[in-house]
C-alpha cells in the first residue's frame, strides 16, 4: 500500500519536474483556455451583457478543451523516448503509475482553474465569491472525474492511430455526466437567485462518479495497457 | 445460419409483418391518438437499446478480465445492434414528439440519454474501425466505461430535465395496450437474439480466418 | 524482491498482429553468462522477441521460463531481475542524466540511490556532464547513460535493442568492454542488432531471424557475416 503511494508520487514528481524545465504544457494550455473563453463570448455574449448561465459553460467547457489538449501533449511526450513502456517496465505496480499520472493531470488542470476562474468572474460578472467552498467542491471533483477518464483513455491511445482525434471522440460521451454536473452546479451557485443546495446535489453526484471511474481506471489500466 | 437463428429470424418475421393489425387493434390514447402508435416500436427498440449496451459492457469486462477471446466478438456484435437499434429509438423518438408536442427535439431525460449512450458506442465502432491494431481491448476499456456510466448519465441528464412519460407508464396503460406492446417487444427480442447470434458468429469465424491464415503462412 | 534464475528458456514462442506474423516458433536456451546474438535485418523479428522477453508485450502462443518462472506467475518481482535498453533510449530528455538515473533507481525501490548513481555515472565517464539535461547529449552519450539505466539495479537479464545505432569507433569499443564486464559478472545479456561485424567474437550464442524464424542456431568458422549469408541461402 505504502508502495502505491510511493510509486505514484515518484511519477508525479518526475513529471513536475519535466514541466519545470520548459513549462511548455502549462502555458500552452493556460492561453488555449483563454482562447476558448474568448472565442465562446463572441457567441455568447449579446449586447455587451453575457445571456444567463454563460458563465458556468465556458468555464466547463474551456476547462473540457484546454484539459483534452493537455492530455494529448503529456501522453506525447511520453511517447517521444518510448519512456512509458520504461514505466511499465519497472517492477512498479500498474495502478500506481495510473495513479501517478493522474496526480500530476490534476495539478496541470488545477493551476489553469485558477486563472480561469477569476478571469471568468471577471469577463462575465459572475459571483465566485458567493458560496467558494462549493465552487471549489465542484471544481475539485469534476476535474478529477474528467481527469481520471481522461488519463486513462490518453493512456490506452498512446499506440493507436488516429489518437488526436480518437481522445475527444472517446472521452467527451463518456464525462457528459461530469459536464452537466459540473455546468449546473456553477450556474446554481452563479444565477440571481443561488440555489446552493442543489449545487451540493452535483457535488455529490460527482464524488460517485470519481469514485466509481478511478476504481474502474485503477483496475483497467493493467489489462488495456499490456499488448 | 444455425437452426435455432431460422426460426428466429422467421417467426420475427412473421410477427413484425403481422403488427400493424396487431397494432391497429390496440385501444387509441386519449390524448394523441394515431400518432401514440409509434411508441409500440420506439418502447421496444429502446428497451433491446439498452439491453445490447449491457451486453456489450459485460462481454468487454469477460473479454478483459476474464481473457477469454470469443467474449470480444460478442461486445462488438452487442455494440452495433446497440448503434442500430439506437437509431431507430431516436429516430421514432421525435418523429412521436413532433407530432405529439410539436417539436422534434425536446432534450428530454430519457432521449437525451439515449443520445449519449448511443454515441458512445458509435465512439466504440469508430475505435474498433480506425484505431489500428490493438483497439479491440481499447475498445473494451470503452464500453466498459459506457455500461458504468448508464446510471450517471441517467441521474445527471434526469435532474436536468424531466419532460418525458414517466417510467411507471407500462404498469398504468390500459389492459388492451399492454397485449400489443409485447408482442411487439417480443418480435424485436427475437431479431435482437437472432442478429446478435450471428453477428457474434461471423467475429468468431473471422478470428478463425486470421488465424488459420497464419497457420497456412506458417506451412 | 525475489525471482532471480539461471536461464531463459523460450519455448515455441510465437505473435501475431491480426494477419502479420511477426515470429513463428521461436525456441531456445540461454543462460547465465551468455550473450546472445539475435540477428537478423530489419523487420525480422528482433524489436518483437526483445519485447515479449522483457515482459513488455504478450506473446500469442509459446511462453517463456524465466528459470522456473513464467511471466504470468512472476510479476513484478519478474521485472526486478530485467533490465532493457531500448531502441528510442527510455530517458527522459528534460531531466539530467543525473535526474533520470535517480528517478529510475527510485521507481526500483533501490538503496543507497544516491551512491549509486554516482557509480553509474561516473562508469559511464558522465560525472562531470551529470547535471546537464539529456537533451544536450550525443548519441553515444545518451546510450551510455541509457546502458547505466539499464544496469542499475543489476538485473539478472540484459536486453538491448540495436545498441551500436549511431555510435563512434570509441564509444562502440567501449560498450563491448561494459558488455564484457557484465558478463563476466553472470548477466544473462541478449542482444539484437544487425551490425553483424562488430558483434563477431563477442557472442557466445548467435541466433538468426528471418523473417520471423530462426534460420539456424549456426556455429563453426569463419566471419559472422559469411555464416549469416550462408544460412539465409540455406533456407
Amino acid at each position: 500500500m505504502r508502495n502505491f503511494f510511493r510509486v505514484a508520487f515518484l511519477v508525479v514528481r518526475k513529471d513536475m519536474m519535466v514541466e519545470a524545465r520548459s513549462l511548455e504544457v502549462l502555458s500552452t494550455t493556460l492561453f488555449f483556455a483563454l482562447t476558448v473563453v474568448l472565442v465562446f463570448a463572441f457567441g455568447l455574449v449579446r449586447e455587451g451583457r453575457p445571456v444567463d448561465d454563460v458563465a458556468a459553460a465556458i468555464l466547463w467547457i474551456a476547462t473540457a478543451f484546454s484539459g483534452t489538449l493537455a492530455l494529448g501533449r503529456t501522453f506525447e511526450r511520453e511517447r517521444q523516448a518510448d519512456t512509458l513502456r520504461a514505466l511499465l517496465l519497472a517492477p512498479a505496480d500498474r495502478p500506481a503509475i495510473y495513479a501517478g499520472k493522474l496526480a500530476g493531470m490534476l495539478l496541470l488542470m488545477g493551476l489553469v482553474e485558477l486563472v480561469l476562474v477569476p478571469l471568468v468572474g471577471l469577463l462575465f460578472q459572475a459571483p465566485i465569491f458567493n458560496y467558494p467552498w462549493t465552487l471549489v467542491a465542484l471544481l475539485v471533483t469534476g476535474t478529477t472525474g474528467f481527469a481520471a477518464v481522461g488519463t486513462l483513455f490518453a493512456a490506452m491511445l498512446v499506440r493507436a492511430r488516429s489518437r488526436d482525434v480518437m481522445l475527444p471522440i472517446l472521452l467527451y460521451p463518456i464525462t457528459v455526466p461530469v459536464m452537466i454536473a459540473g455546468v449546473r452546479g456553477t450556474a446554481a451557485i452563479f444565477q440571481s437567485t443561488p440555489d446552493e443546495p442543489l449545487a451540493r446535489f452535483w457535488v455529490a453526484l460527482l464524488v460517485f462518479f470519481d469514485v466509481v471511474f478511478v476504481t474502474l481506471a485503477l483496475w483497467t489500466f493493467e489489462p488495456v495497457m499490456t499488448e | 445460419m444455425s437452426r435455432l437463428n431460422q426460426i428466429e429470424l422467421a417467426l420475427a418475421g412473421l410477427m413484425l409483418a403481422a403488427a400493424p393489425w396487431v397494432i391497429n387493434a390496440a385501444p387509441y390514447e386519449s390524448t394523441m391518438g394515431l400518432v401514440q402508435k409509434i411508441f409500440y416500436f420506439h418502447m421496444p427498440s429502446a428497451w433491446l437499446f439498452l439491453i445490447a449496451a449491457i451486453v456489450s459492457g459485460v462481454a468487454s469486462a469477460i473479454f478483459l478480465f476474464g481473457k477469454k477471446k470469443n467474449a470480444d466478438g460478442w461486445a462488438l456484435a452487442a455494440a452495433e445492434l446497440a448503434v442500430v437499434f439506437g437509431i431507430i429509438t431516436l429516430v421514432t423518438g421525435p418523429l412521436w414528439a413532433r407530432k405529439a408536442w410539436g417539436i422534434w427535439w425536446v432534450w428530454d431525460a430519457r432521449l437525451t440519454s439515449s443520445l449519449i449512450l448511443w454515441m458512445i458506442f458509435v465512439a466504440y465502432l469508430l475505435l474498433r474501425r480506425y484505431g489500428g491494431p490493438g483497439s479491440d481491448k481499447l475498445g473494451a476499456g470503452m464500453a466498459l466505461f459506457g455500461l458504468a456510466n448508464v446510471p450517471f448519465i441517467f441521474v445527471s441528464v434526469n435532474v436536468w430535465r424531466t419532460l418525458h412519460p414517466q417510467t411507471s407508464v407500462v404498469p398504468t396503460l390500459p389492459v388492451q395496450m399492454g397485449g400489443p406492446l409485447w408482442f411487439c417487444v417480443f418480435a424485436f427480442l427475437l431479431l435482437f437474439l437472432a442478429l446478435l447470434s450471428m453477428r457474434a458468429r461471423l467475429e468468431r469465424h473471422r478470428m478463425r480466418i486470421e488465424d488459420l491464415y497464419l497457420a497456412e503462412d506458417e506451412a | 524482491m525475489s525471482g532471480d534464475f539461471e536461464h531463459v528458456s523460450v519455448v515455441q514462442l510465437g505473435r501475431h498482429y491480426g494477419r502479420r506474423r511477426a515470429l513463428t516458433d521461436i525456441s531456445f536456451t540461454a543462460r547465465a553468462g551468455d550473450i546472445v546474438g539475435l540477428l537478423g535485418s530489419n523487420g525480422a523479428g528482433k524489436s518483437t522477441l526483445l519485447s515479449i522477453l522483457g515482459t513488455l508485450l504478450v506473446a500469442s502462443t509459446g511462453r517463456v521460463e524465466y528459470g522456473a518462472v513464467t511471466v504470468a506467475d512472476g510479476g513484478p518481482g519478474l521485472r526486478s531481475r530485467i533490465g532493457m535498453l531500448g531502441h528510442d533510449l527510455f530517458l527522459y530528455p528534460e531531466l539530467t542524466a543525473r535526474e533520470n538515473l535517480v528517478f529510475f533507481g527510485r521507481l526500483y525501490g533501490l538503496e543507497d540511490v544516491a551512491a549509486r548513481v554516482a557509480t553509474a555515472l561516473e562508469r559511464a565517464g558522465l560525472t562531470a556532464r551529470g547535471d546537464d539535461p539529456v537533451s544536450s547529449y550525443s548519441r553515444g552519450m545518451r546510450q551510455r547513460v541509457a546502458l547505466e539505466r539499464a544496469l542499475l539495479h543489476q538485473p539478472r537479464l540484459l536486453l538491448l535493442d540495436e545498441p551500436f545505432t549511431g555510435l563512434d569507433q570509441a564509444s562502440t569499443s567501449a560498450l563491448v568492454a561494459r558488455l564484457r564486464e557484465e558478463q563476466a559478472r553472470g548477466v544473462l545479456i541478449i542482444l539484437a542488432t544487425h551490425d553483424l561485424d562488430i558483434v563477431d567474437g563477442l557472442l557466445t550464442r548467435e541466433l538468426f531471424l528471418r523473417n520471423g524464424r530462426l534460420l539456424a542456431i549456426a556455429g563453426g568458422e569463419g566471419p559472422l557475416r559469411d555464416r549469416y549469408r550462408a544460412a539465409v541461402a540455406a533456407s
